[in-house]
């Protein structure tokens, strides 16, 4: 078996894995796997709706996605795409709040907002990172709870005591009748677009542009690129900024697209962490992130449907997700086994 | 008000909102100290909150007060089956042990909800009434000043932690197995070589995590909030990791940042009632232990250096 294969198929084994332990959970806990699954099922594809619905989750999964690939492919973890989000998130809809302009102008304004917000909180743990080596891992997810909180007291400050902010102008919104009456009025909206040319953005400048070759380089090796003469702190630095921007941008599609307002938040969105898991089964790569987000977005939104159809808490569908990256995780031991499965079909022969 | 006064306020407060951060903050120093990172730690916790209510819950009538202790017992062994199997996939499956930490976060919170779920029909238990109770230590706390500090209304659980903390510090510094421990996490090849078991040390170490983050969850969920929900512990674990970190890896220094968190946390809740105090908005005293955590880690509070061999799988005969 090529080594390419095994790495195709080590996501797909952990998928299959992943929905056999749920369905192993739902058995022991006297549920009824198969109805589970068929409510999950038609929680994504039941109707027009719902189809609408879960492209609309998909969206800001596939920004997170790409966040979370981004940095690791320039050999950077960033568990601060949360943190980066809910920052996109507040920014996009304060500046949807606060002014009211042409939605030429607004809309580009307040996406743009989000982006910058985000990059702000990826370069700080970048700026850490190139100047003091501290691991990013730590800083991001202190950069977590602090997004979470300075936004929660910006938002009472913005809404004079309230929970949330006002709804966004108009011209401001992502949202589009036209694609809402394709979907029997899901919140589904021009998001998407603009998350699917953000997956050809990364594309572009991993594989295309001189920085994106430098921040590869960077990711392989560290010292093997500074002897090359690139500035790896530069490089650290502009990682982080780019894939906070990518954060803020999913920040944005909730902003913009899905809620059209900002309200302050008990806990983590979880989009974010679950960004992680979106990479790591696209195995970072542009494409791979679209497969990813499109399974865990909709797994994420057809579980909603679980309650009232089959009677199976939500939280199985986390379960799944949490046993599909542990399994992703331990890739050494699938390609172990399946090397092993490949040998002995061999010696069969 | 006077000064003594709002000590007498905010000190007591203060250990009793550090007591389960101290124990989760030195869980996390055994792990680390081998070279396993733990940022499973958060679900670690959320896994003992919940069996500890759970077990709180189903057989307070049986074992009456008793019962929070036992209970902690049960959180104790349901944290180290599940901190088992951070160890399995980041010792030997080789696993990205950050990666793995964040899957045991969201496997551990996920499957805690569900079964309350699946068990009580709703979104969080209902409370316990079996608690861990306040009260007055005899004679010490007659003592001035001194005693309505520390020794008035509360917890065991507070001398527990501390208790721990300074086992801890004689188990990792003054014992064979301590030097071990930190040699496995320092430079793992040189432990092997001298015959020390590296896979074994991490395995312990992962599950003296486990255990001790158990204990620390269902110690917060039995003083702290007294039900269990999806909110229940809510950033503490990694409130602890930023303990350890702060603590640079050292039990003491943990415990030390850990009862200064504490004290943050407390301002956060009981300062609006203290002058001075509740001038300041509280989102800085909020996020006041993860800036100081990122200050740390950047040297600008002393040099915070993690143990050498952290975060890398050990593989035999790889230079």
């Amino acid at each position: 078996m090529s080594n390419r294969v095994t790495n195709l198929l080590v996501p797909i084994v952990s998928v299959v894995l992943g929905l056999i332990v749920g369905a192993i959970i739902m058995l022991v806990s006297g549920y009824s796997p198969i109805e589970g699954y068929a409510a999950l099922w038609n929680g994504i594809f039941g109707d027009l709706y719902t189809i609408g619905e879960t492209l609309r989750q998909i969206t800001p999964y596939l920004l997170a996605g790409l966040a979370v690939a981004f940095a690791f492919r320039s050999g950077l973890f960033n568990i601060g795409v949360e943190g980066q989000l809910i920052v996109g998130w507040f920014a996009a809809a304060y500046v949807g709040v606060a002014v009211e302009l042409p939605k030429i102008i607004h809309l580009p304004l307040a996406i743009l907002a989000a982006a910058v917000a985000g990059a702000l909180w990826g370069f700080v743990p970048g700026l850490l990172k190139a100047k003091f080596r501290v691991h990013e891992v730590i800083v991001t997810i202190m950069m977590n709870y602090i997004a979470l909180h300075v936004t929660n007291a910006l938002i009472r400050t913005v809404s004079e005591g309230g929970d949330r902010t006002e709804r966004i102008f108009t011209s401001a919104s992502l949202r589009s009748e036209f694609l809402e009456n394709l979907t029997e009025f899901s919140r589904l909206h021009m998001g998407l677009l603009l998350a699917l040319i953000m997956v050809g953005v990364m594309w572009f400048i991993l594989e295309k542009t001189t920085l994106g070759f430098e921040l590869k380089a960077v990711g392989f090796n560290q010292h093997a690129s500074e002897y090359a003469g690139m500035n790896v702190n530069k490089n650290i630095i502009m990682a982080m900024v780019i894939s906070g921007a990518f954060a803020g941008l999913a920040g944005a599609m909730e902003a913009l697209g899905t809620f059209e307002y900002v309200s302050s938040k008990g806990g983590f969105t979880g989009i974010g962490f679950d960004g992680i898991a979106v990479a790591l089964l696209g195995m970072n790569t542009p494409l791979g992130v679209i497969f990813g987000a499109t399974l865990f977005g909709s797994l994420k939104y057809g579980a909603l449907n679980m309650p009232n159809a089959a009677g199976i808490p939500i939280e199985i569908v986390e379960i799944v997700i949490a046993v599909i990256i542990f399994f992703v995780a331990s890739g050494y031991i699938i390609r172990l086994l399946l090397l092993r499965a490949a040998g002995k079909k061999k010696e069969a022969k | 008000m006077s000064f003594l006064e709002i000590l007498y306020f905010i000190v007591p407060s203060a250990i009793f909102y550090a007591a389960p951060l101290i124990l989760v903050a030195i869980g996390g120093v055994f792990s680390e100290r081998s070279g396993v990172v733990n940022i499973g730690l958060e679900g670690l916790m959320v896994i003992g909150a919940f069996v500890g209510i759970l077990f709180n819950l189903l057989f307070a009538d049986t074992f009456g007060g008793l019962t929070p202790w036992l209970a902690l017992v049960a959180a104790m062994v349901a944290a180290l089956l599940l901190s088992l199997l951070h160890a399995v996939a980041s010792i030997s499956f080789r696993a990205d042990q950050v990666v793995s930490g964040v899957a045991i976060n969201l496997l551990a919170i996920a499957l805690a909800l569900y079964l309350v779920k699946s068990i009580f029909d709703k979104g969080q238990t209902d409370f316990i009434s079996e608690r861990f109770a306040r009260y007055n230590v005899p004679v010490l706390s007659e003592i001035p000043v001194i005693g309505p500090l520390f020794f008035t209304s509360v917890y065991n659980t507070s001398f527990f932690a501390i208790g721990v903390a300074i086992l801890a510090w004689f188990v990792i510094y003054k014992t064979p197995f301590g030097l071990r421990l930190r040699a496995v996490g320092e430079h793992p090849m040189a432990a092997d070589t001298m015959g020390i078991n590296v896979a074994r040390m991490r395995y312990v170490a992962v599950m003296i995590s486990g255990a001790l983050a158990g204990i620390g969850g269902a110690i917060y969920a039995q003083t702290i909030t007294g039900d269990f929900g999806h909110a229940t512990i809510n950033g503490q674990g990694f409130m602890a990791l930023a303990a350890m970190i702060f603590g640079k890896w050292h039990p003491l220094g943990a415990m030390g940042a850990a009862l200064f968190f504490g004290f943050a946390q407390s301002l956060s809740i009981v300062g609006s009632s203290i002058p001075v105090i509740q001038e300041i908005p509280n989102v800085f005293l909020l996020i006041l232990p993860y800036v100081l955590t990122i200050f740390a880690l950047a040297g600008f509070i002393g040099r915070a250096n993690a143990p050498k061999a952290n975060g890398k799988p050990y593989i035999k005969g790889q230079r």
